[in-house]
Protein backbone atom coordinates (compact mmCIF):
# COMPACT_ATOMS: atom_id res chain seq x y z
CA UNK A 1 0.00 0.00 0.00
CA UNK A 2 1.53 3.59 -1.08
CA UNK A 3 -0.50 5.70 1.81
CA UNK A 4 1.81 8.00 3.76
CA UNK A 5 1.07 7.55 7.13
CA UNK A 6 0.78 11.27 7.54
CA UNK A 7 -2.36 12.34 5.45
CA UNK A 8 -3.23 15.68 5.34
CA UNK A 9 -6.37 17.94 3.64
CA UNK A 10 -5.41 18.63 -0.14
CA UNK A 11 -2.66 15.28 -0.36
CA UNK A 12 -3.98 14.14 -3.44
CA UNK A 13 -3.79 10.25 -4.44
CA UNK A 14 -1.81 8.69 -6.66
CA UNK A 15 -3.59 8.37 -9.90
CA UNK A 16 -4.22 5.93 -11.86
CA UNK A 17 -3.81 6.58 -15.72
CA UNK A 18 -6.01 3.22 -17.72
CA UNK A 19 -5.02 2.65 -21.10
CA UNK A 20 -7.51 3.50 -23.82
CA UNK A 21 -11.04 1.23 -23.02
CA UNK A 22 -11.65 -1.52 -26.12
CA UNK A 23 -14.36 -3.47 -26.91
CA UNK A 24 -12.70 -6.10 -25.44
CA UNK A 25 -12.46 -4.51 -22.05
CA UNK A 26 -16.33 -4.09 -22.38
CA UNK A 27 -16.82 -7.70 -23.07
CA UNK A 28 -14.71 -8.87 -19.96
CA UNK A 29 -16.47 -6.57 -17.94
CA UNK A 30 -19.94 -7.47 -19.30
CA UNK A 31 -19.03 -11.05 -18.08
CA UNK A 32 -17.01 -9.99 -15.22
CA UNK A 33 -19.69 -8.15 -13.34
CA UNK A 34 -22.55 -10.36 -14.99
CA UNK A 35 -24.47 -6.94 -16.42
CA UNK A 36 -25.08 -8.16 -19.65
CA UNK A 37 -27.00 -5.46 -21.19
CA UNK A 38 -26.28 -5.49 -24.89
CA UNK A 39 -25.93 -1.86 -25.07
CA UNK A 40 -22.72 -1.84 -23.78
CA UNK A 41 -21.65 -5.05 -25.96
CA UNK A 42 -24.05 -5.15 -28.91
CA UNK A 43 -23.57 -2.63 -31.50
CA UNK A 44 -26.88 -3.44 -33.36
CA UNK A 45 -28.38 -3.14 -30.21
CA UNK A 46 -27.03 0.35 -29.44
CA UNK A 47 -27.97 1.66 -32.99
CA UNK A 48 -31.49 0.49 -32.29
CA UNK A 49 -31.40 2.88 -29.14
CA UNK A 50 -30.13 5.65 -31.44
CA UNK A 51 -27.01 5.50 -30.13
CA UNK A 52 -23.52 5.65 -32.66
CA UNK A 53 -21.61 3.14 -30.94
CA UNK A 54 -21.43 1.14 -28.04
CA UNK A 55 -20.13 2.72 -24.85
CA UNK A 56 -18.68 1.62 -21.38
CA UNK A 57 -20.28 0.46 -18.46
CA UNK A 58 -20.12 3.41 -15.53
CA UNK A 59 -19.57 0.68 -12.99
CA UNK A 60 -16.22 -0.09 -15.15
CA UNK A 61 -15.52 3.57 -14.22
CA UNK A 62 -16.16 3.09 -10.67
CA UNK A 63 -14.44 -0.05 -10.23
CA UNK A 64 -11.02 1.97 -11.54
CA UNK A 65 -12.57 4.17 -8.71
CA UNK A 66 -11.72 0.86 -6.58
CA UNK A 67 -8.56 0.57 -7.62
CA UNK A 68 -7.89 3.77 -7.14
CA UNK A 69 -8.90 3.28 -3.50
CA UNK A 70 -7.18 -0.28 -2.84
CA UNK A 71 -4.08 1.00 -4.25
CA UNK A 72 -3.68 3.57 -1.64
CA UNK A 73 -5.54 2.12 1.33
CA UNK A 74 -6.24 -1.76 2.73
CA UNK A 75 -9.63 -2.60 1.32
CA UNK A 76 -10.70 -2.96 4.88
CA UNK A 77 -10.52 0.46 5.75
CA UNK A 78 -12.48 1.53 3.01
CA UNK A 79 -15.88 3.00 4.66
CA UNK A 80 -18.43 4.02 1.50
CA UNK A 81 -17.62 5.35 -2.04
CA UNK A 82 -19.96 7.22 -3.68
CA UNK A 83 -20.31 8.62 -7.67
CA UNK A 84 -22.36 10.60 -10.31
CA UNK A 85 -21.93 9.32 -13.50
CA UNK A 86 -21.91 12.43 -15.42
CA UNK A 87 -20.57 11.41 -19.11
CA UNK A 88 -20.67 8.35 -21.54
CA UNK A 89 -17.50 6.77 -21.48
CA UNK A 90 -16.89 6.27 -25.48
CA UNK A 91 -14.90 3.29 -26.72
CA UNK A 92 -10.81 3.85 -26.82
CA UNK A 93 -11.54 6.54 -24.45
CA UNK A 94 -8.77 6.65 -21.49
CA UNK A 95 -9.72 7.48 -18.17
CA UNK A 96 -7.41 8.69 -15.23
CA UNK A 97 -8.78 8.55 -11.72
CA UNK A 98 -8.32 11.31 -9.29
CA UNK A 99 -8.53 11.91 -5.56
CA UNK A 100 -7.95 14.25 -3.33
CA UNK A 101 -7.80 14.60 0.59
CA UNK A 102 -10.45 16.86 1.62
CA UNK A 103 -11.43 16.60 5.21
CA UNK A 104 -10.31 14.83 7.97
CA UNK A 105 -13.04 13.79 10.22
CA UNK A 106 -12.97 12.01 14.21
CA UNK A 107 -15.96 9.63 13.83
CA UNK A 108 -17.81 7.92 17.41
CA UNK A 109 -18.02 4.64 16.97
CA UNK A 110 -19.94 1.84 18.89
CA UNK A 111 -18.21 1.20 22.56
CA UNK A 112 -16.86 4.62 22.67
CA UNK A 113 -14.27 4.00 20.24
CA UNK A 114 -13.21 7.14 17.76
CA UNK A 115 -11.92 6.05 14.64
CA UNK A 116 -9.58 8.94 12.72
CA UNK A 117 -11.13 9.16 8.86
CA UNK A 118 -10.35 10.87 5.14
CA UNK A 119 -12.82 11.79 3.27
CA UNK A 120 -11.96 11.85 -0.37
CA UNK A 121 -13.16 13.92 -3.78
CA UNK A 122 -13.10 11.63 -6.62
CA UNK A 123 -13.30 12.26 -10.26
CA UNK A 124 -12.74 9.86 -13.56
CA UNK A 125 -11.69 12.16 -16.27
CA UNK A 126 -11.17 11.46 -20.23
CA UNK A 127 -8.09 12.50 -22.03
CA UNK A 128 -10.25 15.16 -23.91
CA UNK A 129 -10.85 16.55 -20.22
CA UNK A 130 -14.15 14.91 -20.19
CA UNK A 131 -15.25 14.07 -16.68
CA UNK A 132 -17.38 10.76 -16.19
CA UNK A 133 -17.95 10.40 -12.90
CA UNK A 134 -17.77 12.70 -9.79
CA UNK A 135 -17.64 11.36 -5.99
CA UNK A 136 -16.54 10.70 -2.81
CA UNK A 137 -15.51 8.26 -0.77
CA UNK A 138 -14.39 8.02 3.22
CA UNK A 139 -11.33 5.56 4.20
CA UNK A 140 -10.32 5.15 7.79
CA UNK A 141 -6.61 5.85 8.83
CA UNK A 142 -4.21 4.27 11.39
CA UNK B 1 -44.60 7.65 -20.15
CA UNK B 2 -44.72 7.73 -16.72
CA UNK B 3 -43.52 5.27 -14.24
CA UNK B 4 -46.02 4.52 -11.96
CA UNK B 5 -45.08 5.80 -8.06
CA UNK B 6 -46.73 2.83 -6.57
CA UNK B 7 -43.61 0.92 -7.16
CA UNK B 8 -42.05 2.98 -4.78
CA UNK B 9 -41.02 0.67 -1.42
CA UNK B 10 -41.81 -2.34 -3.68
CA UNK B 11 -39.27 -5.46 -3.17
CA UNK B 12 -37.66 -6.88 -6.16
CA UNK B 13 -36.58 -10.68 -5.22
CA UNK B 14 -33.55 -11.59 -3.50
CA UNK B 15 -30.44 -13.36 -4.39
CA UNK B 16 -28.33 -15.00 -3.03
CA UNK B 17 -24.79 -15.99 -4.76
CA UNK B 18 -21.85 -18.37 -3.94
CA UNK B 19 -18.82 -15.99 -4.72
CA UNK B 20 -16.71 -18.42 -6.55
CA UNK B 21 -12.56 -17.03 -7.11
CA UNK B 22 -12.79 -17.64 -10.57
CA UNK B 23 -15.41 -15.31 -11.22
CA UNK B 24 -13.34 -12.77 -8.95
CA UNK B 25 -10.49 -13.49 -11.34
CA UNK B 26 -12.32 -12.38 -14.50
CA UNK B 27 -13.41 -9.39 -12.60
CA UNK B 28 -10.04 -8.42 -12.03
CA UNK B 29 -9.06 -9.78 -15.49
CA UNK B 30 -11.75 -7.11 -17.11
CA UNK B 31 -10.95 -4.14 -14.78
CA UNK B 32 -7.11 -4.69 -15.58
CA UNK B 33 -6.22 -5.08 -11.71
CA UNK B 34 -2.63 -5.53 -11.11
CA UNK B 35 -2.45 -6.18 -7.42
CA UNK B 36 -1.63 -9.70 -6.74
CA UNK B 37 -3.42 -9.93 -3.70
CA UNK B 38 -7.44 -9.75 -6.10
CA UNK B 39 -6.08 -12.62 -8.19
CA UNK B 40 -3.20 -15.04 -6.87
CA UNK B 41 -4.39 -17.16 -3.10
CA UNK B 42 -1.40 -17.26 -1.41
CA UNK B 43 -0.65 -13.61 -2.05
CA UNK B 44 -4.02 -12.81 -0.72
CA UNK B 45 -3.17 -15.37 2.36
CA UNK B 46 0.27 -14.07 3.11
CA UNK B 47 -1.79 -10.46 3.24
CA UNK B 48 -3.94 -11.76 6.27
CA UNK B 49 -7.21 -12.24 4.41
CA UNK B 50 -8.63 -15.79 4.56
CA UNK B 51 -9.18 -16.34 0.26
CA UNK B 52 -9.75 -14.03 -2.14
CA UNK B 53 -11.01 -10.19 -0.80
CA UNK B 54 -14.54 -9.28 -2.99
CA UNK B 55 -13.69 -5.74 -4.53
CA UNK B 56 -15.17 -2.87 -3.61
CA UNK B 57 -17.65 -2.58 -6.21
CA UNK B 58 -18.41 -6.06 -7.30
CA UNK B 59 -21.61 -6.05 -5.13
CA UNK B 60 -23.36 -4.61 -8.22
CA UNK B 61 -22.91 -8.29 -9.54
CA UNK B 62 -25.43 -9.60 -7.10
CA UNK B 63 -28.24 -8.40 -8.34
CA UNK B 64 -27.57 -9.91 -11.72
CA UNK B 65 -27.21 -13.41 -10.87
CA UNK B 66 -30.55 -14.11 -11.72
CA UNK B 67 -32.87 -15.53 -14.83
CA UNK B 68 -34.06 -11.78 -15.92
CA UNK B 69 -32.14 -9.33 -13.86
CA UNK B 70 -33.48 -6.59 -15.74
CA UNK B 71 -37.37 -7.74 -15.52
CA UNK B 72 -38.14 -4.90 -12.68
CA UNK B 73 -37.41 -2.15 -15.29
CA UNK B 74 -39.59 -3.92 -17.71
CA UNK B 75 -42.58 -4.14 -14.83
CA UNK B 76 -42.08 -0.68 -14.57
CA UNK B 77 -42.35 -0.26 -18.34
CA UNK B 78 -39.15 1.22 -19.08
CA UNK B 79 -37.31 -0.25 -22.22
CA UNK B 80 -33.73 -1.41 -21.25
CA UNK B 81 -32.05 0.82 -23.86
CA UNK B 82 -33.17 4.05 -22.68
CA UNK B 83 -31.99 3.36 -19.32
CA UNK B 84 -28.63 5.15 -18.14
CA UNK B 85 -26.73 5.05 -14.81
CA UNK B 86 -27.61 7.89 -12.75
CA UNK B 87 -25.63 7.58 -9.51
CA UNK B 88 -24.33 4.71 -7.31
CA UNK B 89 -22.94 4.20 -3.92
CA UNK B 90 -21.93 1.30 -1.26
CA UNK B 91 -21.38 1.56 2.49
CA UNK B 92 -19.48 -0.78 3.76
CA UNK B 93 -19.44 -3.08 6.98
CA UNK B 94 -17.02 -5.90 6.58
CA UNK B 95 -14.96 -7.43 3.81
CA UNK B 96 -16.35 -10.53 1.88
CA UNK B 97 -14.27 -13.32 0.26
CA UNK B 98 -14.38 -15.68 -2.24
CA UNK B 99 -16.29 -18.49 -0.64
CA UNK B 100 -18.91 -16.95 0.52
CA UNK B 101 -22.79 -17.22 0.33
CA UNK B 102 -24.01 -13.24 -0.27
CA UNK B 103 -27.57 -12.32 -0.36
CA UNK B 104 -28.53 -9.31 -1.45
CA UNK B 105 -32.47 -7.85 -0.75
CA UNK B 106 -33.33 -4.87 -3.26
CA UNK B 107 -35.67 -2.56 -2.99
CA UNK B 108 -37.37 0.65 -4.53
CA UNK B 109 -37.29 3.55 -2.51
CA UNK B 110 -37.68 6.80 -4.91
CA UNK B 111 -39.41 7.33 -8.31
CA UNK B 112 -39.36 10.71 -9.76
CA UNK B 113 -39.34 13.05 -13.11
CA UNK B 114 -37.08 15.92 -14.05
CA UNK B 115 -37.18 18.18 -17.11
CA UNK B 116 -41.00 17.70 -17.31
CA UNK B 117 -40.92 13.90 -17.89
CA UNK B 118 -38.09 14.03 -20.37
CA UNK B 119 -35.94 12.06 -17.39
CA UNK B 120 -37.26 9.60 -14.77
CA UNK B 121 -35.02 8.41 -11.42
CA UNK B 122 -35.95 5.30 -10.31
CA UNK B 123 -33.57 4.68 -7.13
CA UNK B 124 -33.09 1.48 -5.56
CA UNK B 125 -31.71 0.61 -2.08
CA UNK B 126 -29.80 -3.39 -1.69
CA UNK B 127 -28.68 -4.65 1.74
CA UNK B 128 -25.73 -6.94 1.17
CA UNK B 129 -25.42 -9.58 3.94
CA UNK B 130 -23.13 -12.95 4.74
CA UNK B 131 -24.85 -16.27 5.47
CA UNK B 132 -25.64 -15.74 8.77
CA UNK B 133 -26.88 -12.41 8.54
CA UNK B 134 -23.96 -10.22 9.03
CA UNK B 135 -24.51 -6.80 7.40
CA UNK B 136 -21.46 -6.91 4.78
CA UNK B 137 -22.53 -3.74 2.81
CA UNK B 138 -25.36 -1.28 1.32
CA UNK B 139 -25.92 -0.08 -2.16
CA UNK B 140 -27.95 2.48 -3.53
CA UNK B 141 -28.15 3.32 -7.34
CA UNK B 142 -30.20 5.58 -9.55
CA UNK B 143 -31.35 4.18 -12.56
CA UNK B 144 -32.11 7.76 -15.45
CA UNK B 145 -34.73 6.62 -17.79
CA UNK B 146 -34.87 8.90 -20.66
CA UNK B 147 -38.03 9.63 -21.79
CA UNK B 148 -37.29 11.03 -25.68
CA UNK B 149 -40.49 11.64 -26.94
CA UNK B 150 -40.66 14.12 -24.37
CA UNK B 151 -39.62 17.62 -24.34
CA UNK B 152 -39.14 19.71 -21.39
Amino acid sequence: MTAPRHVEVGDDLPPLRLPPISRTTLALFAGGSGDHNPIHIDLDVARSAGMDDVFAQGMLSMAYLGRLLTGWVPQERIRSVQVRFRAITPVHGQPTCTGRVTAIEHTDLPGGRVERRARLDLAVTLADGTTTLQGDAVVALP
Amino acid sequence: MAIDTAAIGRRLPEVTVDIERGRLRLFAKAIGETDPVYVDLDAARAAGHPDLPVPPTFFCALGHEQPDPFGWLDELGVDLRQVLHGEQSFTYHLVAYAGDRLTARPRITDIYARKGGALEFVVRETAVTRAGGEPVAELTDVVVVRNREVTA
